[in-house]
């Protein structure tokens, strides 16, 4: 036992302190905000943590143009206001961006198919970070990617801004039926599917190669963080038999994309997920305060209609919305970043 | 036979859960978010979360004054974390700004966020003497820390730079830590032992 803190070992950034950060926002509600006026209502309604943006997604798809890290002076007011962690989104392959925001002190970066991509071929090798990390996943394949890069989140992508849950439901219940496959698979099977899923970190290769007239693409060549198309594949199999062994992902897995209503949150919390972010959904509405509210109490006591009933009455109405099946698939966010 | 309810409006309740679940044998772990819960079970785990949010969810279902009645009577209570910071009796700023109420079942003060924001949160080695000579693999997130105890409250576990980031009091044991997220049992298993001891006396 040492008598100072030369001698005491403080190790930061381990996965531990990053999916255990995670793990203390379950069953609460991640708020986007954009002044902090509305991040301390946030944080009164009872938000366990903000998203600190210039503009929410609603505003983001209205204006179009290119959408990109907030600037660091908001987030900076947005940190010196609550007591709650703050997040923000950094664009998907944008490492510099990350790094800004790791600088800026927020908890927690959201590598956001909600932004304008950078990388077209990879995302942020996130083990290279000391702060957490949440990415979205619209089935299996991506979350399996995203953690193996280091996400110490999932969140479904849904399809922000549009006030439509539809998405949402429809990737939780495509990751929850892809978990429940891995039960059937023997080992073989699970190495395939790794393999499968493996396949767009080759895309770079792929695309260099036939530039080049080239068939065969190099062996052994590091492709992603330093690893090798097979370490790759390895590394996605440890995630899958991980995945097999506890049914569930092994980080904390929320909600997001279209949450508009105490309801909405309650359905997403009953599907299995572990919480919500609820993005336009509260400040585009007609009364946001006790909205915040009622949703945070909806996410709590989702299985309890007595008290969802409760919190749902009186709140005005909700974000208009937006027909998902009316837009093009070029409007669609969640395509974005595989 | 001990039933022990984790307090389940927000946070990683499911890892107490967890870990309990294995090391009860006589007994079962319960989720309690409703008040008519409260009565129904012989000790408390207040876990880590947001303590913000979970103040608000402990008035918003009227479950302070009944869970802190509980817990001055005496009802074996392991917190965590912002478990940990709604047990004390005294808070920093970042307690006041927010309005927190705290249920004031330890005679201490604590310190929201006192080691910073999350890109200095950490594991150690951390020695508790309670639990003998070997030091528990201690994850802080985001942790708070006990400015001072005083009367009956007594510093458990501390950093090699004097922070106290454990307290006892009675029946109550209250942690700037979790050993939750930990793989050791040994501070469950001690918390366990005081609801062996602790009930009828």
């Amino acid at each position: 036992m040492g008598q100072n803190l030369d001698i005491e070992e403080l190790r930061h950034g381990t996965d531990l302190v990053k999916r255990g950060f995670a793990r203390m926002q379950k069953g609460g509600v991640v708020m986007d905000v954009t002044t902090p006026e509305e991040a301390r209502v946030a944080e009164e309604a009872g938000a366990v943590a903000v998203m600190a943006l210039e503009r929410v997604p609603a505003d983001l798809r209205a204006e179009g143009g290119v959408a990109r890290m907030s600037s660091p002076e908001v987030i900076e007011q947005i940190l010196d206001t609550v007591t709650i962690p703050v997040m923000a989104k950094a664009r998907i392959g944008h490492s510099v961006e990350a790094q800004l925001l790791e600088e800026l002190g927020v908890d927690m970066i959201d590598e956001s198919e909600v932004l304008t991509p950078a990388d077209p071929f990879f995302h942020i090798d996130k083990q290279d970070f000391d702060v957490p990390f949440v990415c979205g996943a619209t089935n299996l394949g991506e979350a399996v990617r995203r953690i193996y890069e280091g996400a110490a989140m999932i969140r479904t992508k849904g399809e922000a801004g549009t006030g439509n849950i539809v998405e949402a439901v429809r990737h939780r219940r495509l990751m929850q039926d892809a978990i429940d496959r891995l039960d059937e698979m023997g080992k073989d099977e699970l190495y395939e599917l790794a393999e499968h899923y493996a396949e767009p970190f080759h895309q770079l290769q792929h695309s260099a190669r036939e530039e080049q007239g080239l068939e065969r693409e190099g062996q052994g060549e590091a492709i992603f963080a330093g690893e090798t198309g097979e370490e790759i594949t390895e590394g996605l199999f440890d995630v899958l038999v991980e995945i097999r062994r506890e049914g569930r992902l092994p980080v904390v897995d929320f909600a997001a994309g279209g949450i508009a209503t105490p309801a909405d949150a309650s359905l997403m919390m009953q599907l299995g997920n572990d919480g919500v972010f609820v993005g336009s959904g509260i400040f585009k509405s007609q009364d946001p305060e006790p909205r915040a509210r009622a949703i945070v109490e909806a996410t709590t006591h989702f299985d309890e209609a007595d008290r969802v009933v409760d919190v749902s009455k009186g709140l005005g109405s909700a974000m208009s919305g937006q027909n998902v099946e009316a837009m093009d698939e070029e409007e669609k966010l969640q395509a974005r970043g595989t | 036979m001990v039933r022990i309810g984790v307090l389940a409006v927000q946070g990683a309740f499911e890892e107490h859960e967890r870990v309990l679940d294995r090391l009860v044998s006589d007994g079962e772990v319960v989720q309690v978010r409703r008040r008519e819960q409260l009565a129904d079970v012989d000790g408390f785990v207040l876990p880590g979360g947001e303590s913000t949010t979970i103040e608000k969810l402990l008035d918003a279902g009227d479950l302070r004054e009944p869970l802190a009645r509980r817990i001055a009577e005496g009802a074996p209570t392991m917190a965590t974390c912002a478990g940990a910071i709604l047990l004390a009796s005294e808070g920093d700023e970042e307690v006041e700004t927010t309005d927190t109420e705290l249920l004031g079942a330890l005679d201490a003060s604590i310190e929201r966020n006192a080691f910073g924001r999350q890109r200095e949160s950490f594991e150690t080695e951390l020695a508790c003497p309670a639990l003998g000579g070997e030091p528990f693999p201690a994850v802080f997130i985001r942790a708070p820390a006990f400015a001072d105890t005083w009367g009956r409250a007594e510093p458990w576990a501390r950093l090699d730079d004097g922070s106290i980031v454990g307290v006892e009091q009675g029946s109550v044991l209250a942690l700037s830590f979790h050993p939750e997220l930990s793989p050791d049992p040994r501070v469950h298993r001690y918390f366990l032992s005081k609801l062996d001891d602790g009930d009828e006396g």
